[in-house]
C-alpha cells in the first residue's frame, strides 16, 4: 500500500474538522478545480475533431456523410491509398514486435543471467534513440537505407529495423520493469539443478515469467509504430501517417476521422498497460 | 552454457544495433564534416553560425523554451492535484494512458487537431469572431512559428505528468508529519522540505520537455508545409533539396548541431537525475 494512500486516509477527518491538513495532498476543491480546468482545455482539440468530421462543407450545416461514407464502396475507391497505408503499418508493427521479442528480449536475459556487468552497457544502448532522436537519426538512415534497399529490395517490411530502433527505450523499460522483479538467476538455477535443459529454462520458467513485460513492450511498440510519421516521411516511405498527412489535402474529412481513430486505438493499448502492471502488483500481494 | 555460446548469444543484437542505430549516429553526425567529394571541411559546420541558420536554431530554442516552461508549470499541477487520489484507481489510470498517448503519439494529429479547433475555420476561431474577437486579425498565425506553442504545449504537459509524478509520489508521509509535529505549516513543508527536495527532479523535467520539443518534427512537417522555420525544418528541406544555402551534406552539419544541444540536455538530465535518485529510495 503506498504511502499516499495511508496519508490521504489519516488526514481527511482532521481536514473535516477545520484543523490544519499535515499531508502534502491537496484538498479536494483544490484537486477538482485544476484538474476539470485542465481537463476542459485539453477536451477542446479533440471535441473540435469530432466536430470536424460531423461538418458539411462550409455550409455551417452537420452531415453524417463523412462517416457513413467510409463503408460506402463506391466512395471507398478514393481511400484505397490510406487502406494500402495501414497494411504497410501493419507489416511494420509485426516486424517490430517481433524485433524486440526475438532480438531484444532474448539479449536482457542473457545479460542478466550471463553477463550482469554488461547491464549498465545494455541500458545505454537502449536509451541512446533518446539522445538521437528521429530527425537526427534519419539523416544517417538514408545512406544506410540505400544499401538495405539493394539487399532486400524496396518492400516496407526492412523499414521495421529503424522502427526496431526507435522502439528500444520504451520496450526495454517495459521489459526491464518486469526483469527487474524476477529472480531470473535463482530461477534458473534451480530449473536446471532438477535437471531441465537451457530451452525449457527459458521457455518454460524464464519467459512465462515475463509475460507482463513482453505484453507490455509488445503494445507500446505497437502505439509508436502506428504513429510515427518522421523516419517513414523523409525516407519516402508510405505509413498509416505518412498517408494521412497526403490524404488530409484533399479529403481532411477522412484524415482527421482516422487519426482519430489511431488515437483511440493507442489510448486502449496503453490503458490496457497500466491494467497489466495493477494485476501484476495484485497478485504479487496475495 | 558454455560462455563461448552465450557471447555468440549477444551476437545478433549487436549487429543489429551497430548496422541500425550505432552506424546511422555515426553517419548522422559526420557527414557534415565532408564535401560532396569525400573530403574533410568544416564549411558545412561553419554554415551552422550563418544569420539564417542561427535564426533557425533561436527560433527552435524560444518554441522549445516557452513550451517547457508552460509545460512544466500546468504539468507540475496536475501532479499535484492527482497526489492522494488511488495510484491504480480509474482516475489515474485514465489520465496515465491520456498523457502517454498525448506525450508520444500525437504528431500528426496533433496538427489536425489545431487546424479544427484554431484554423481559419476553426471551431474556437469562429466562434471568437462571432464574439467579435479576429484571433488572426493580424495575419494567420498557426501556419507559422508561434503556431507551433499550443500544440507543442498539447504534448508537453502530458510528458511533465508522466516524468514529474514519480518524484512527486516519492514524497513521504513522514517528513509532512514531521514538519507538523515540529510545529511547522504546510506552507513550510513546500517552501522548505519537499521544494527543495523537488527542485531537481522539476528542472531535470524541465530540460527533458525543451530537448522533447527541441527534437520534435512531426507535428511542425504537418502544420508547416513550406519553409524551415525551425531546425527539423531545415534538415527537412537540406534533405529533400540537398542543398541548404548552397552547400551539400548541410543536413548532416544540422544533425551535428542537434546532437550537441541534446547532448548537453540529456548531460544536464542525468545529472539532476541522480540527485533526485537520493530521494525516492
Amino acid at each position: 500500500m503506498s504511502g499516499a494512500r495511508v496519508d490521504a486516509r489519516g488526514t481527511a477527518p482532521r481536514a473535516r474538522t477545520g484543523a490544519p491538513r499535515v499531508g502534502a495532498a491537496p484538498s479536494r476543491l483544490t484537486r477538482t478545480i485544476i484538474l476539470s480546468l485542465v481537463g476542459l482545455v485539453f477536451a477542446i482539440p479533440i471535441v473540435a475533431m469530432i466536430q470536424f468530421t460531423f461538418r458539411d462543407g462550409l455550409s455551417g450545416s452537420y452531415t453524417l456523410s463523412h462517416w457513413t461514407g467510409l463503408t460506402d464502396p463506391a466512395v471507398n475507391t478514393k481511400y484505397a491509398p490510406l487502406v494500402t497505408a495501414l497494411g504497410n503499418s501493419g507489416v511494420l508493427v509485426v516486424v517490430t514486435v517481433l524485433l524486440v521479442l526475438v532480438l531484444l528480449l532474448p539479449t536482457m536475459v542473457l545479460v542478466e543471467l550471463s553477463f550482469p556487468r554488461l547491464r549498465r552497457v545494455l541500458e545505454f544502448v537502449c536509451i541512446v534513440p533518446i539522445t538521437v532522436p528521429a530527425i537526427v537519426l534519419v539523416v544517417g538512415l538514408v545512406p544506410v537505407y540505400s544499401v538495405v534497399v539493394k539487399v532486400t529490395g524496396s518492400s516496407i517490411w526492412s523499414l521495421g529495423f529503424a522502427y526496431g530502433v526507435t522502439v528500444l527505450p520504451y520496450a526495454y523499460r517495459a521489459i526491464q520493469a518486469n526483469l527487474g522483479t524476477v529472480d531470473v538467476i535463482t530461477l534458473s538455477e534451480a530449473a536446471r539443478s532438477l535437471g531441465a535443459g537451457w530451452a525449457t529454462v527459458l521457455f518454460r520458467v524464464i519467459l512465462p515469467n515475463l509475460r507482463r513485460g513482453m505484453l507490455a513492450a509488445a503494445f507500446i511498440s505497437v502505439a509508436v509504430v502506428l504513429g510515427e510519421f518522421t523516419i517513414a516521411s523523409l525516407l519516402n516511405r508510405v505509413n498509416l501517417q505518412t498517408a494521412l498527412v497526403l490524404i488530409s489535402k484533399s479529403d481532411p474529412y477522412v484524415a482527421v476521422i482516422f487519426s482519430l481513430l489511431a488515437l483511440g486505438f493507442a489510448f486502449v493499448l496503453l490503458l490496457l498497460i497500466g491494467r497489466l502492471s495493477t494485476v501484476g502488483v495484485g497478485r504479487r500481494k496475495n | 552454457m558454455t560462455k563461448k555460446l552465450a557471447v555468440l548469444g549477444l551476437t545478433p543484437f549487436a549487429l543489429y544495433v551497430l548496422l541500425f542505430l550505432a552506424i546511422p549516429s555515426v553517419l548522422a553526425i559526420t557527414t557534415g564534416f565532408f564535401d560532396k567529394a569525400g573530403a574533410f571541411t568544416l564549411d558545412n559546420v561553419g554554415a551552422l553560425f550563418s544569420p539564417q541558420i542561427l535564426q533557425t536554431f533561436l527560433s527552435s530554442f524560444w518554441v522549445s523554451g516557452v513550451t517547457a516552461v508552460i509545460g512544466a508549470v500546468v504539468g507540475a499541477l496536475v501532479c499535484y492535484a492527482l497526489l492522494g487520489t488511488r495510484p491504480d484507481g480509474p482516475l489515474r489510470s485514465t489520465v496515465n494512458s491520456a498523457s502517454s498517448v498525448l506525450a508520444q503519439f500525437g504528431g500528426v494529429m496533433l496538427a489536425f487537431a489545431f487546424i479544427a479547433t484554431i484554423g481559419v475555420q476553426g471551431v474556437i476561431t469562429v466562434w471568437l469572431k462571432d464574439a467579435g474577437f479576429d484571433i488572426y486579425g493580424d495575419g494567420v498565425w498557426l501556419y507559422q512559428v508561434p503556431g507551433l506553442l499550443l500544440p507543442y504545449l498539447y504534448f508537453q504537459v502530458p510528458l511533465m505528468v508522466i516524468t514529474f509524478m514519480p518524484a512527486l509520489e516519492g514524497l513521504k508521509p513522514q517528513w509532512a508529519e514531521a514538519n507538523s509535529s515540529l510545529g511547522g505549516s504546510r506552507f513550510t513543508y513546500w517552501v522548505r522540505i519537499a521544494g527543495p527536495i523537488l527542485l531537481p527532479s522539476f528542472l531535470g523535467s524541465l530540460l527533458l520537455l525543451f530537448a522533447n520539443a527541441f527534437s520534435s518534427y512531426a507535428t511542425a512537417a504537418a502544420l508547416i508545409s513550406q519553409g524551415s522555420q525551425i531546425v527539423p525544418l531545415q534538415i527537412r528541406s537540406a534533405l529533400i533539396s540537398e542543398t541548404v544555402l548552397g552547400r551539400a551534406n548541410m543536413a548532416g552539419a544540422l544533425a551535428f548541431g542537434m546532437i550537441v544541444v541534446m547532448v548537453v540536455l540529456m548531460f544536464g538530465y542525468s545529472l539532476l537525475q541522480s540527485r533526485t535518485a537520493r530521494w525516492q529510495r
